[in-house]
């Protein structure tokens, strides 16, 4: 159990690890990090300060441990596109659009994908079974970018129910919401159907009829609860497509979360708020798998090993 | 599952054997959509995908009350959409191809390594592709971008790297078990060396796996490229690749509604039927992967 632990987290941050490694590699790889870091109009003294506290004058390997230090308390130095910030406050700015999105998206994907799965499993061959096999595949094949678009041209546009782009109110938030759970349906759909059908075949589920209880409640009671188990292993994933989901559904949108924001500071040629951003995304998504793997664990003792 | 021509039908109906045989609605939509167009844009596209002609800008498609000039109505800069959206397939079929090629190639052969020598080669690989399969894709795309701008390298450099851990993986779990069977103790017996053991007798029986993984994999290469260039941190403009066509049209979507419509129905279709026909190569080639 405790070594399970262990090593799921020292997994964790050697990958936490491998992020700073890419960071770093990249900014001196692009040419001087002075660029990359400064402002094209920066005075000499300015360079000179920057040189400094991050210690550019050093070898490569002081240069990094200096760059981990300023890394671990979160300074990342100041951005250049917001000027008078430093890149960490923008992000952080930035960040609860972005969870609120996130977590938007996830609770309709949830609402609506485990349901759907459920039914499709417990009406095999069905018709609700069939649609529920063109959705996982449409879902696979639409690109989330276009569906967004075309959600703004249906809903925002022709019909004029909702507000096209911008954070606002509630109504704001549906369509990027339907456009970043899109996929995330179609997955969820997917694996809750085929762990039904998995746990439709177990020997207690025949009990559970055998002692006469309503299909009903054999279905949603007793095998929806031993098959939730395998979606939620997805989530570590689920996190990972909601990362890659923001920077596109947040840019389609206009919504200020940081997957616009990285995307607004790449054209602004903003290298320390990507750097952050980057960072900011890592850390969520790691910490999000690790948690999912301890609660599986937790809820699953057969994977503690 | 929508009842395209063969697929799922089996050895039902004698008149219907070669329909049966293969997915070819599939197989058609690809070939009208990416294949032939990739290779004869410069015959097929009625205009110069590049040309902008300001008179014409914004002409709606012909359904849409336009004229056959531009079957598929005009950008912002009265490029004409159709050939730009035939143009595009090139891009899309090889990115996602060289991608492929390059990250099939990368991971089996690490995957091979791994599952045969065991010991401290498969541990040290294996590390690398869980810290590997923790990295986000779009993270190193931001990262690549912000450092060196949008490039070509850059997006194929992305798919290696999301693809080679996937491969690495399947690859090793199969070679762990097939090492262990008789046909290799006795090709060792034989004296045969870890090199011709390797290619001449675990290899072949691992490439039905790799062929299914990576054709189901274009699908998923092709969005992600289209998504990347879209973003503007893929293919650099002003190629006309399918996710930047799709950009174009954004702003636009109040008055032009068709120029972001018609390519991202080229790769709606196209991602559709690569998936449908590595549903078919699946349970055709390596039927135990059907279960995930």
């Amino acid at each position: 159990m405790s070594k399970f632990f262990l090593v799921r987290f020292s997994e964790a941050i050697v990958a936490l690890w491998a992020i700073t490694v890419i960071v770093f590699a990249l900014t001196h790889l692009s040419g001087s990090p002075v660029d990359a870091l400064l402002p094209d109009d920066a005075t000499p003294e300015q360079a000179q300060m920057l040189i400094e506290e991050w210690g550019l004058d050093r070898p490569l390997l002081v240069q990094y441990f200096t760059f981990l230090g300023n890394v671990l308390q979160g300074d990342f130095g100041d951005s250049l596109k917001w000027r008078g910030q430093t890149a960490m406050g923008v992000v952080l700015d930035h960040l609860p659009a972005t969870l609120q999105l996130g977590s938007f998206a996830v609770l309709i994907g949830v609402v609506v994908a485990v349901p759907l799965g459920v039914l499709a499993a417990a009406r095999k061959n069905s018709a609700i079974d069939t649609s529920a096999n063109v959705l996982a595949l449409l879902g696979q094949s639409i690109p989330n970018f276009w569906l967004g678009i075309i959600l703004v041209w249906l809903f925002g546009v022709t019909l004029g129910w909702l507000p096209t782009s911008g954070r606002g109110g509630f109504s704001h938030m549906i369509l990027p919401a339907i456009a970043m759970s899109w996929f995330q349906i179609a997955a969820l759909t997917r694996l809750t159907r085929s762990a039904m059908l998995d746990v439709l075949d177990a020997e207690y589920i025949k009990l559970a009829r055998i002692k006469g209880l309503g299909e009903r409640a054999v279905v949603w009671k007793h095998a929806l609860r031993n098959a939730a188990i395998v979606p939620l292993t997805y989530f570590g994933v689920l996190a990972g497509s909601i990362l890659t989901g923001s920077v596109v559904i947040e840019t389609v949108f206009a919504w200020p979360g940081i997957g616009w924001l990285a995307i607004e500071a790449i054209r602004g040629r903003d290298y320390p708020v990507v750097q952050s951003v980057v960072v900011v995304f890592a850390v969520i998504y790691i910490l999000a798998n690790l948690l999912v793997d301890l609660l599986y664990a937790y809820v699953d003792p057969r994977i503690r090993r | 599952m929508p009842p395209p021509a063969g697929g799922v039908a089996r050895g039902s109906g004698r008149s219907f054997g070669l329909a049966s045989r293969y997915p070819l609605v599939p197989i058609t939509i690809l070939m009208i959509v990416l294949v032939i167009p990739s290779f004869f844009a410069d015959l097929i596209a009625p205009h110069d995908p590049y040309a902008a002609s300001v008179p014409n800008r914004l002409e709606p498609p012909v359904f849409a009350g336009g004229t056959w000039e531009f079957p598929l109505g005009t950008d912002r800069l009265g490029r004409d959409i159709l050939s730009r959206t035939i143009h595009g397939a090139k891009y899309a079929l090889s990115i996602s191809l060289v991608g492929i090629f390059l990250g099939t190639i990368l991971g089996t052969a690490v995957g091979l390594a791994a599952g045969y020598f065991r010991g401290w080669t498969d541990r040290i690989v294996m590390r690398v592709v869980d810290v590997s399969f923790a990295l986000p894709s779009i993270l190193l795309a931001l990262a690549l971008a912000a450092a060196f701008g949008s490039s070509f390298e850059g997006v194929i450099f992305v798919v290696v790297f999301v693809l080679w851990s996937y491969f690495a993986r399947q690859v090793r779990g199969e070679v762990l078990s097939l090492r262990e069977r008789d046909f290799v103790a006795r090709a060792r017996v034989a004296g045969a060396g870890h090199g011709r053991i390797i290619f001449r007798h675990i290899l072949p029986n691992v490439m039905n796996t790799v062929i299914v993984l990576a054709t189901l994999q274009i699908g998923v290469v092709i969005i992600l490229e289209a998504s990347l260039s879209f973003l503007g941190i893929g293919i650099p403009r002003p190629t006309p690749a399918w996710g930047l066509l799709v950009a174009d049209g954004r702003a636009l979507v109040v008055s032009a509604w068709w120029v972001s419509l018609i390519p991202g129905l080229a790769i709606l279709l196209t991602v559709l039927s690569v998936n449908l026909f590595g549903d078919w190569l699946r349970d055709r080639l390596d039927p135990k992967l059907r279960q995930r």
